[in-house]
């Protein structure tokens, strides 16, 4: 199975759509001559031309405005932002025209586009370009919303995005672009709404979002090593739609539910998800549900500071120790 | 600078001449037009009138003696161009030849409605008509009306897209973004700021440090005209022109027609911000007044035509407040609809994502309940849990916790 770095996996997502659909074209700051600012779309522009791989002025509200128009007459636009805090300036066009649209005109339209942009902390570049946002999409309706976190679902998921009709926010991890992972030959469009079981377990059920599933992963080989307890380590992979029956069944198993995101904990991911477990599987914990989140703070430059407004396994490994105690 | 100042000089812009006017088109075409000013006018009459009676909520704008300005750029749209505009937009859509059956319906909030009932008075929508919406938020259809035309011209079809919007938009950011992108990709569209001299309450000179709008897009590289707003020919040549240039040379266009809103901002509006003295001086130049009188002197239609013209015009507004009020509202098992399109990434129609379970997908469960769902919304209560008691007999039956 061939190995490929998750930017690669992106990038082999997006040519094979562009190869697949002349209907399908990216736009966005950088994308083409500069290569795209994490080189997620190095070569397209040589491989497929000005037409398909356009360069755009810095005018977030508008690249996402246009492509929702485009969308309504018939492409299937591809739009990066480059960091997930530059999607703000477009969350007009985000929440009250992508969103929207198909539902306020009573269906005569739809919006088939993908708005790509990476999220997170870690390259210490301080408070406008390091945040976690996918809470802030999920709260609106209309919109779908991926957060991979590997190689293989970083290109199933886009493939999955370009063909689908809605308008999907696809949220990249800054620091994954570097990952490698395995993704296999002529591999399939990946499903939203469909979790992934990426460790099984029968004592705690660890949910991570984004790379957090990742930082879950390692808090859980931690929590086996040095404290006897089995994680199930579960990666939504998309968070609208929610594969809540994944995460159900092994709390229903485990009795025990950790939810990590790299987000801000107040009206959170996990705040949300908690809601859901306790919702409808409340007869089954034995421990409150807990959450690791971000700090709640703008994300801070200096190294140490921003190292400790992030999760760790640490965080994870504690956080899920406290679902053991005496209550 | 005051009213008079941005009275558009029609002798320094070429399109129309001063003291000689525009030589009127074809009895059929007179005709047509007039027909449509008087439907917009009785239209909105009405439409004032149910707000007023409660027929219709929200908020509704007007766009009475706005008509010329709305007919005259909207005659020289082909079918197959796309039209966008603002939240005050009834008047576009019934130019465009949506029914206005369907148009009084969708203010009712009925299914029948051209939205069916979701968009309401600010957004209106007629995809055959190629009718691209209605906009509640200023200045949000511009870049949407720029996407509209890259798919246009990425498809290698001839069609362009006329964008509308306010005075007051031009100060939004999506305004020069918008205006760089439509000339650095040389899209096929024209920008239509229709100037009634108000950004809702806010006078123009109170809000924008350039006055001359058709001067604020050249800086981006769209050339600007303007127009009389209040005379249809003056407007239908300007957008003629304007269009020719952006479908055949790809230039990007923007017209500026200067025309001024008798009613509020919305039914909600004292009033304020202007004189009655000068709503009067404008209500002289009354667009559709003006027409009629012109077509009756050169003898192009008489006076009975005229007059048959305007009563059907309020016939057929009668009719659509009758089939607005007869029509009957959403199923509200159709609320959820429409949020999707149901496909490989969402598979069933369920009205929310992230509300599922294997034991209970609440929302079908109350649409497969018919009578009780509504009943549940009725008492504004569709998003409560199940009661003790239902959950105590779940139990006991072993389904869920």
């Amino acid at each position: 199975m061939p190995q490929m770095r998750y930017r690669e996996a992106l990038r082999l997502a997006l040519r094979e759509e562009m190869q697949a659909d002349e209907n399908v074209f990216l736009m966005g700051e950088d994308i083409g001559v500069f290569q795209g600012a994490f080189k997620v779309t190095q070569g397209l522009l040589q491989e497929f031309g000005e037409k398909r791989v356009r360069d755009t002025p810095i005018s977030e509200n508008t690249i996402v405005g246009m492509g929702v128009g485009a969308a309504m007459t018939g492409l299937r636009p591809v739009v990066e932002i480059m960091t997930v805090n530059f999607s703000l300036l477009a969350l007009d066009q985000i929440v009250n025209c992508a969103a929207s649209i198909r539902y306020m005109f009573g269906a005569q339209v739809s919006v088939p586009m993908v708005i790509r942009m990476p999220q997170g902390a870690g390259h210490q570049l301080g408070p406008t370009h390091s945040h976690s946002f996918e809470a802030l999409y999920l709260h609106v309706p209309g919109l779908l919303v991926a957060v991979p976190s590997t190689a293989a679902d970083a290109h199933g998921l886009l493939k999955a995005a370009i063909r689908d009709d809605n308008p999907v926010i696809f949220i990249e991890h800054e620091t994954l672009y570097g990952r490698r992972g395995e993704v296999p030959e002529n591999a399939e469009p990946i499903n939203f709404g469909e979790a992934v079981v990426r460790r099984e377990g029968s004592d705690v059920t660890i949910i991570g979002i984004s790379r957090m599933a990742e930082t879950a992963l390692k808090g859980a080989e931690q929590l086996a090593a040095e404290h006897a307890i089995e994680s199930e380590v579960i990666d939504p992979r998309t968070l609208r739609p929610l594969d809540l029956d994944t995460i159900l069944e092994s709390v229903r198993k485990t009795n025990r539910a950790v939810i990590v995101e790299e987000g801000w904990p107040h009206g959170g991911v996990g705040a949300n998800m908690a809601a859901l477990i306790q919702e409808q599987a409340f007869d089954w914990l034995d421990a409150p549900v807990a959450r690791v989140a971000g700090g709640d703070v703008p994300m801070p430059y200096s190294k140490p500071l921003e190292q400790a407004a992030f999760p760790h396994e640490e965080h994870v490994v504690s956080a899920a120790l406290s679902t053991f105690r005496d209550l | 600078m005051t009213i008079e100042n941005v009275t558009p000089d029609l002798a320094s812009e070429g399109t129309g001449v001063a003291g000689s006017p525009h030589p009127l088109p074809s009895r059929d075409t007179c005709e047509k037009v007039l027909e449509k000013m008087l439907l917009v006018r009785r239209f909105e009459e009405r439409a004032g009138e149910m707000y007023a009676k409660a027929k219709i909520g929200g908020f509704l704008h007007l766009c009475i003696g706005e008509e010329a300005t709305i007919v005259g750029a909207t005659q020289a749209l082909r079918d197959t161009d796309y039209l966008m505009s603002t939240y005050r937009e009834h008047g576009q859509a019934l130019a465009r030849g949506t029914p206005s059956a369907e148009v009084m319906a969708e203010l009712f909030g009925k299914a029948t409605g051209c939205s069916g009932g979701r968009g309401g008075s600010m957004h209106l929508f007629d995809m055959k008509r190629r009718f691209l919406g209605g906009y509640g938020i200023v200045g949000g259809n511009l870049p949407l009306a720029a996407g509209v035309a890259l798919a246009s011209d990425y498809t290698g079809t001839d069609d362009a897209t006329l964008c509308m919007f306010g005075d007051g938009a031009t100060n939004q950011g999506t305004f020069g973004e918008t205006m760089n992108f439509a000339a650095l990709w040389s899209l096929p569209v024209v920008f239509m700021v229709i100037n009634n001299q108000f950004g809702m309450g806010t006078a123009l000179e109170r809000h924008s440090a350039v006055t001359d709008l058709s001067q604020k897009s050249a800086g981006f590289g769209v050339p600007g005209a303007r127009c009389d707003g209040m005379d249809l020919l003056d407007v239908h040549a300007c957008v003629s022109t304007a269009l020719e240039k952006a479908r055949g040379d790809r230039v990007p266009q923007l017209v500026e027609a200067v025309t001024y809103r008798y009613r509020g901002h919305s039914m909600a509006d004292p009033e304020e911000y202007r004189t009655k003295e000068e709503v009067e001086k404008w209500l002289g130049r009354d667009p559709i007044a003006a027409f009629s009188k012109r077509v009756v002197e050169e003898g192009v239609l008489g006076e009975e035509e005229v007059k048959r013209l305007d009563e059907d015009a309020m016939r057929a507004v009668d009719e659509a407040v009758k089939f607005a009020d007869e029509s009957p509202f959403p199923d509200l098992s159709s609320l959820y609809d429409d949020i999707y399109v149901i496909g490989d990434q969402v598979r069933r129609p369920y009205w929310s994502t992230d509300l599922r379970s294997p034991d209970t997908h609440r929302g079908e469960e109350e649409r497969q309940a018919g009578e009780v769902a509504h009943e549940l919304a009725e008492l504004g209560s569709l998003h409560e849990p199940e009661t003790d008691e239902q959950q105590r007999e779940a139990r006991a039956r072993g389904e869920g916790g």
